[in-house]
């Protein structure tokens, strides 16, 4: 059995042929994608587990801020709370210490009042008891003697007050 | 030649003494209508002028084939191999059927000399026929993947099973035999060989056509594909690799004034591809000579009667499924093992990056 030049001959080039092209234009397109797939599948795969990671991450970080946030609402209610009593209260002491002057003005105001009343009606029995005297006096002074008495009368009683 | 005939009827013998029947016995009934076990095997075995597909009564019927010679004297002859059939002379040029079964010219002085032969033989169309349906299976899928967008899906149906078996070869025997910092340069080469390989396998376990012929259980193919893994070895072996050879490191006695060890070193160059080739080479003749020589079982035992023909045709029958059966796995195992060797054998002319360091 020796080699045979004739088919050496075209098996060499028959493999050259399907070398060259397959070699070429075949199993490296085959490998490349394949690789290619390999490598966007591992980073996929790693992009995931980032992801993941992100996302477990941005839970606690929610999480966190939910809690900051229930309490900061806590606080705020509690202060508002304060807020609206120390108002309340406020209120009701300037309403009670409004009420206290209003009274005290209207006291002052009827007092001062009761006193012009009181003044008027003085003066409105003096009006009175003068024309009332002066009728009597009309009546009585119509003798000398008498009206001299009146009138020392009255004298002692004017140098008296 | 005569080393192959030996070899098949050695294997013959060795088939049909199971059956405790000689075939002796056998052809002695029958001096005319005896089978010929031997011619039988040897020539579905070897490389032909014409295709021969079946004989139907005593007409042979068979695909003829260009034949290409050229003459020492009369130049280059193109002809169709139907007019050399049954020992026919055209122009000169006969088919020696008793010897080597090849192409023969008698020149004018009587001499019989062999012309520069590059017929296209069984052989060379089945080699064809291999490269076609590579190109196509290969390049088929290469543009299935051009045509997908970037990233797109990964293949199905058959373009997936060739994507898994090439990644398969790449990754499970050419990136660890060659080791991972060199294997790429190789990668087409070897695919291409473990393909060819295959295919050709496959082929050639198909009884008719477009299989059938035997061609890598031809020398000269296994002899190519040797000489290809050799050149991919030495052309691009490293200097480690020649060092190793020509200076190993071994004690000086052994190297010094008698160059012992770089005499088998140097040696060694030449064996491993060379037991690429018997290997592949022996493994098919082997395998092919065993299913041929079961079949022909059928034919001797049908001349001695119904009953004992009956019987081990139908043994010969099952081995014969068992032993289809185990040459599809040979049909792989054989390009399998002779990619991962050559890998191995090239990741040797390539220091590992780790050996480096020491």
């Amino acid at each position: 059995m020796s080699p045979d030049f004739g088919l050496l001959f075209w098996m060499l080039l028959a493999f050259l042929i399907v070398f060259i092209l397959v070699g070429k234009y075949g199993f490296p397109v085959i490998v490349k994608m394949v690789e290619e797939r390999k490598k966007f599948i591992d980073e996929s795969l790693k992009n995931a587990r980032e992801a993941n990671e992100k996302l477990a991450n941005i839970k606690s970080e929610s999480e966190a801020i939910l809690r900051t946030a229930h309490e900061k609402q806590a606080q705020i209610l509690k202060e508002a709370m304060a807020t609206r009593d120390s108002i309340i209260k406020e209120a009701r002491d300037k309403a009670q210490e409004e009420g206290h002057k209003i009274l005290l003005e209207a006291q002052a105001q009827i007092a001062a009042e009761k006193e012009n009343a009181l003044q008027e009606i003085r003066s409105t029995v003096v009006d009175l008891s003068i024309r009332v005297a002066e009728r009597l006096l009309r009546k009585k002074l119509e003798s000398d003697s008498e009206q001299e008495k009146l009138i020392n009368n009255m004298l002692n009683d004017m140098t008296k007050n | 030649m005569k080393r192959y005939a030996s070899y098949c009827s050695i294997l013959l013998i060795a088939v049909l003494s199971w059956f405790s029947i000689t075939p002796a016995t056998a052809q002695a009934k029958d001096g005319e209508s005896e089978v010929d076990v031997k011619e039988i095997i040897l020539g579905h075995m070897s490389d032909a002028y014409e295709w021969h597909i079946t004989t139907w009564g005593k007409t042979h019927i068979s695909i003829p084939l260009p034949i290409i010679v050229k003459s020492q004297e009369t130049g280059w002859h193109i002809f169709c191999s139907s007019r050399l059939s049954e020992s026919k002379t055209y122009q000169n040029f006969f088919i020696d059927e008793e010897g080597t079964g090849k192409i023969y010219e008698k020149l004018q002085d009587g001499k019989i000399v062999r012309p520069l032969d590059i017929s296209i033989t069984k052989d060379v169309v089945q080699i064809w026929i291999v490269v076609a349906l590579m190109l196509l299976i290969f390049i088929g899928c290469a543009r299935w993947y051009r045509k997908q967008p970037e990233n797109g899906d990964a293949p199905k149906g058959f373009v997936g099973l060739i994507e898994m078996f090439v990644m398969s070869i790449v990754n499970d025997v050419i990136k660890p035999s060659v080791g991972e910092a060199h294997y790429k340069p190789y990668t087409p080469f070897l695919l291409t060989a473990f393909f060819f390989i295959f295919i050709t396998n496959l082929l050639g376990l198909l009884p008719i056509f477009p299989g059938g012929a035997n061609v890598t259980g031809n020398i000269t193919i296994t002899f190519f594909l040797a000489i290809c893994t050799f050149l991919a070895i030495n052309l691009f072996g490293d200097k480690h690799y020649w060092k190793d050879i020509f200076w190993p490191e071994v004690p000086t006695f052994l190297k010094a004034p008698i160059p012992l060890m770089p005499i088998i070193e140097f040696f060694g160059v030449f064996t491993k591809p060379f037991a690429l080739m018997i290997r592949l080479f022996a493994n098919m003749v082997g395998g092919h000579a065993t299913i041929l020589a079961l079949t022909c079982v059928i034919f001797i035992t049908y001349q001695l009667g119904v009953a004992i023909s009956a019987s081990l045709s139908l043994v010969s029958f099952v081995l014969m499924i068992f032993m289809n059966a185990l040459e599809l796995l040979v049909a792989f195992i054989q390009a399998y093992v002779f990619t991962m060797l050559s890998a191995v054998f090239i990741g040797l002319a390539h220091t590992a990056p780790k050996a480096e360091k020491k």
